[in-house]
């Protein structure tokens, strides 16, 4: 399969367009937990009960004509193959935990995949809406609209004290997760993350790395999202969230201006170093790509490197992931051949852009 | 990375702490880890997670808890859900309910958890589904009226009353057909 061809069908819509702030939020993601009334829920499901809330999806949902989404087809987890799994988990279209550890567990994909609904994941339903950019209210909407498509079909778990009921205490309430991911090379490299964590944490906000180990960002990639879920409408979250998002957003703008100002050569060599790298390695591990990925993209966004579109960095992260090498490579590949596998990838793709 | 503690084995679980502004940060491998006594653990090593907080938040002043240590209560009924058959110390140990009709069996246990675990909140605000919510907010009416019903009687207003009566009648039908609508 030629790279392009690949791309194209392995690049979902938050990856490729541009939406708001995109130099610097790259996704909005909103999650709503649900879970069907008398059903056990997952954590303590047997196969019949799970089956039973596959059951009511699949009769009292899917059954219809097309969806106002689109056409959503329900793949049952057990049926796909262990690589598409893995890619699908890459592309944070379905979890971890429904991949690998659910009971009967399922999912329903929308075409442009913004829309995924998970079964039988922690909870019966977990509507997730995925945008590029900054647009948390226009992903909420969009969630809120399944949410009520469903509803209108299914009896939901809610009590009037603690709202829609979770599995996990920590989700009860709204059932609402929503989160951006950022890219925060400014204020990495000017060490000023140490210092913004411990106040976003105060604000009952969580940020964390989402690729790479441990406690540190891979790729300067960081995820914001509420902790808290009881208590405030869902409105009033994703503002809250939004109003730490726009200031993060111009801490990290100024300190892109005050890198300029005051080491502006310093940065050019880096990026250019970063972009030799990308351009001309031959073996390279996830974490090197991942941090010459950002430098490029920052050099991008702050116009050292010209003719290059941004989006590269979103594409290539998720693309150079395990999971996607060995599905292009048509096949399971060892770490060794990854590394390799992975430095030709990237070359490819910066080649295309030249091309154009 | 080399575990911090036996600097040997590779460390598979980070531990970061933020205290007064203070990062501190800690690698351990899984035997060290469960020698420091940290049973960060999960089941079948799948990184530690927030269950583990979230049962020393359980446990921290539940009464029930008292109530099960002293050896003369033994008998003591166990709080169990009726649909599901969760007792409240299996919730207690694996920090997930196991259906929705637990949220009513553990109900009076569960505002200083929620309490907790949401900034101080122990009340939803938030969106009301369309079907399910519609009998909601009629429940709520009907309360009202009750009790306007008996202020009503109280204060002899009887022909009021009646209005008030015939009111909460309509609303009870509407109630029931909903619900039957909703099955």
């Amino acid at each position: 399969m030629s790279l392009e061809r690949f791309i194209n069908q392995a690049v979902s819509s938050w990856m490729s367009e541009d939406g708001p702030d995109s130099d610097i939020v790259l996704s909005s993601r909103i999650r709503l937990a649900r879970n069907l009334s008398d059903i056990k829920f997952p954590t303590i499901a047997t196969k019949d009960s799970a089956e039973a809330v596959i059951q009511a999806i699949r009769e009292r949902v899917i059954a219809g004509p097309s969806t106002q989404f689109g056409p959503l087809e329900l793949l049952k987890v057990d049926e796909i193959q262990p690589l598409q799994k893995r890619v699908l988990v890459e592309k944070h279209l379905i979890s971890p935990h429904l991949a690998e550890n659910s009971l009967n567990g399922a999912f329903l994909l929308s075409e442009n995949e913004e829309i995924s609904i998970m079964i039988n994941e922690e909870d019966h339903i977990r509507i997730q809406c995925l945008f590029p950019g900054l647009q948390l209210s226009e992903a909420l909407k969009v969630a809120n609209d399944v949410d009520d498509w469903l509803e209108e079909k299914m009896n939901y778990a809610y009590d009037e004290q603690y709202g829609y009921l979770t599995s996990c205490p920590t989700n009860v309430g709204t059932g609402l997760r929503a989160s951006v991911m950022m890219h925060l090379p400014g204020l990495v490299l000017t060490r000023q993350m140490n210092r913004i964590l411990p106040a976003i944490n105060q604000l009952g906000l969580v940020v964390r790395g989402i690729y790479g180990e441990g406690s540190e960002a891979l790729g300067n990639i960081f995820q914001v999202s509420n902790q808290t879920t009881l208590g405030k409408s869902e409105e009033d979250i994703v503002d809250d969230l939004k109003g730490v998002v726009a200031q993060i957003i111009s801490q990290e703008r100024s300190a892109r201006e005050a890198l300029a100002k005051t080491s502006n050569i310093q940065l050019e060599d880096r990026v250019f170093r970063s972009f030799g790298v990308l351009q001309n390695s031959r073996i390279i591990e996830s974490k090197e790509a991942a941090s010459c990925l950002s430098d490029v993209r920052l050099g991008i966004d702050m116009g050292y490197i010209k003719n290059i579109s941004r989006n590269i960095l979103n594409e290539l992260m998720i693309l150079t992931q395990p999971g996607f090498l060995q599905q292009y490579a048509g096949g399971p590949l060892r770490p060794d051949d990854r590394d390799i596998r992975r430095a030709a990838l990237i070359r490819e793709r910066i080649q295309m852009e030249s091309n154009e | 990375m080399i575990c911090q503690e036996c600097n040997e084995r590779p460390a598979t679980l980070h531990f970061t702490n933020f205290s007064n502004g203070e990062k501190t940060e800690l690698h351990l491998c899984e035997r060290c880890a469960q020698e420091q006594g940290e049973m960060f653990l999960m089941n079948q090593g799948a990184g530690f997670s927030i269950n583990h907080f979230l049962q020393g938040l359980l446990n921290m002043d539940s009464p029930f808890q008292a109530k099960t240590k002293d050896p003369f209560q033994q008998q003591e009924e166990v709080l169990q859900c009726e649909n599901c058959s969760m007792t409240f110390p299996q919730f207690l140990k694996v920090g997930r309910f196991g259906c929705s009709h637990c949220y009513d069996t553990f109900r009076e246990y569960l505002i200083p958890v929620t309490r907790r675990l949401h900034s101080g909140n122990t009340t939803h605000h938030g969106k009301i589904p369309k079907r399910v919510g519609g009998t909601i907010q009629l429940q709520r009416n009907i309360a009202t009226l009750k009790h306007t019903l008996s202020d009503l009687i109280a204060k002899e207003e009887f022909e009021k009353a009646v209005d008030v009566r015939d009111e909460i009648r309509a609303l009870e039908k509407q109630l029931a057909e909903e619900r039957r609508g909703g099955e």
